[in-house]
């Protein structure tokens, strides 16, 4: 690819046991050789361990939480933009995406590139209304039903059968094989989520992930498949292999086409033993493993930033399968007067050597 | 995928370490499984898999050709060959 020298901004710099995508996302950008650019951390909270890391991010500032609104928000990105020189933002997190949607036109106006799907797209892929999908791609999609009310649950084993999941409209998903399983999961996922809670049926396989990314016009830029090898208590992958699955990417193609999806997503499909596929998510963003991607030799993250600025980026197609990533934990050591600047300051200016 | 392909597909180093590309999954096989592997990836029937084997080993006849079946036993329950593979005597 060619020489690429903007100031890009990216998200989800919250790299715990349950890893938000952003630093995966910047190490993918920092491994392009050809990327000459500055890189800024938007974080949440103070303690998102991606503030942290020198060799992330140039610098970082504190944005409001989704919850606060798009105004908030707006007027914390203008405030940035003004003083670090933002041309590109890539958002990586579920909730704050109808945000980021919602103030494309406004970001724009700014100068600052995005690669997002639209709202319509986005609500199509969701867990709510996946079950729409059925008929406009080949792999079946599992029985679905949204619910709003636990007392729907007593008669929802007329509609879909136990053991189902329940899984929050973002995140969280917890198996049921009884109503009384399902009632108290039905809390949990609304005591952390809120409502709607999402009942799906339990397709019994492997679960196999790809990462793509869509044209917007019903293209797939490129994708890579991947096997989780060793899962987390909460069943997040910390090891896998990438693969090659001809019948998952002609899949993947096809999601693609249905959804003319613009912009990086997960793809979560399981694989049962009768050699069927089925399709269990859409994530409308990078995963946490992205950086397989760039190790793999199809840098996503870097397609999608340059797509951003408003760069050509040819399909990309073959990577090297067998490319395997296993996350690590580490310590890092930071400074008392670095979280005091990100604290105080609501930012961690490296480039310009001190807080302003 | 088949069971053939998926053979043909598969990577096999020197020490026998086995990817399967389609799956990520990974084997060990040791100096017979790898001779057998290799035999099976070329296309090779019964009576020059264990001629391999002769070579290779020593053991009576009727060792060669049960370590063979047990092997290609093996490869069908990892789905790496179809359930109604066998290699004909």
């Amino acid at each position: 690819m060619s020489s690429f020298n903007s100031t890009i901004a990216v998200t989800g710099l919250n790299a715990t046991d349950n890893p938000g995508p952003g630093v995966a996302v910047i190490r993918s950008l920092r491994a392009d050789p050809e990327f000459h650019g500055r890189i800024i951390g938007l974080a949440y909270d103070s303690l998102e361990p991606g503030i942290y890391a020198a060799d992330l991010a140039d610098d970082v500032f504190l944005i409001p939480y989704p919850s606060q609104g798009s105004e908030a928000l707006a007027a914390r990105l203008t405030e940035i933009q003004k003083r670090a020189g933002l041309d590109v933002v890539i958002p990586t997190l579920d909730a704050e995406l109808p945000l980021f949607i919602s103030l494309e036109a406004q970001l724009a106006d700014m100068k600052v590139g995005t690669f997002l799907p639209t709202r319509d797209q986005l609500d199509l892929r969701s867990k709510a209304h996946l079950a729409a999908l059925r008929g406009k791609v080949e792999i079946p999609v599992p029985a679905t039903k949204v619910i709003n009310d636990a007392s729907e649950l007593y008669e929802i084993h007329r509609e879909i059968s136990y053991p189902f999941f329940l899984k929050g409209l973002y995140y969280g998903a917890y198996r049921a094989t009884s109503v009384d399983e399902a009632v108290h999961a039905f809390h949990r996922v609304v005591a952390q989520w809120g409502l709607p809670v999402i009942v799906q049926e339990e397709v019994r396989g492997d679960e196999l992930d790809v990462v793509a990314v869509g044209d917007g016009r019903g293209g797939l830029v490129g994708a890579v498949a991947m096997r989780k090898t060793f899962l987390t208590d909460k069943g997040k992958g910390w090891a896998g292999i990438a693969i090659h699955d001809p019948v998952l990417m002609r899949l993947t193609e096809q999601l693609m086409g249905a959804l003319r999806w613009r912009g990086p997503c997960e793809v979560e499909v399981v694989a049962t033993k009768d050699g069927g596929y089925h399709l269990l998510e859409v994530n409308p963003r990078f995963p946490a493993w992205v950086y397989l991607s760039a190790g793999a030799g199809i840098n996503l993250p870097s397609a999608v930033a340059r797509l951003a600025a408003g760069h050509e980026v040819k399909p990309m197609r073959d990577y090297r399968v067998g490319t395997m990533f296993v996350r690590i934990s580490l310590d890092q050591i930071a400074s008392l007067e670095d979280f005091e600047r990100i604290t105080t300051y609501g930012e961690l200016r490296r480039s310009a050597g001190s807080a302003q | 995928m088949d069971g053939h392909n998926k053979l043909r597909d598969l990577a096999v180093s020197d020490s026998g370490f086995v990817f399967d590309p389609y799956t990520g999954s990974t084997f060990s096989v040791n100096l017979t499984g790898l001779t057998i592997l290799r035999g099976l990836k070329e296309g090779h029937g019964r009576e020059d898999i264990v001629g391999e084997l002769q070579t290779g080993f020593a053991a009576g006849d009727a060792d060669y050709h049960r370590d063979l079946d047990e092997f290609v036993g093996q490869l069908r329950n990892q789905g790496l060959l179809p359930l109604d593979f066998s290699v004909e005597r």
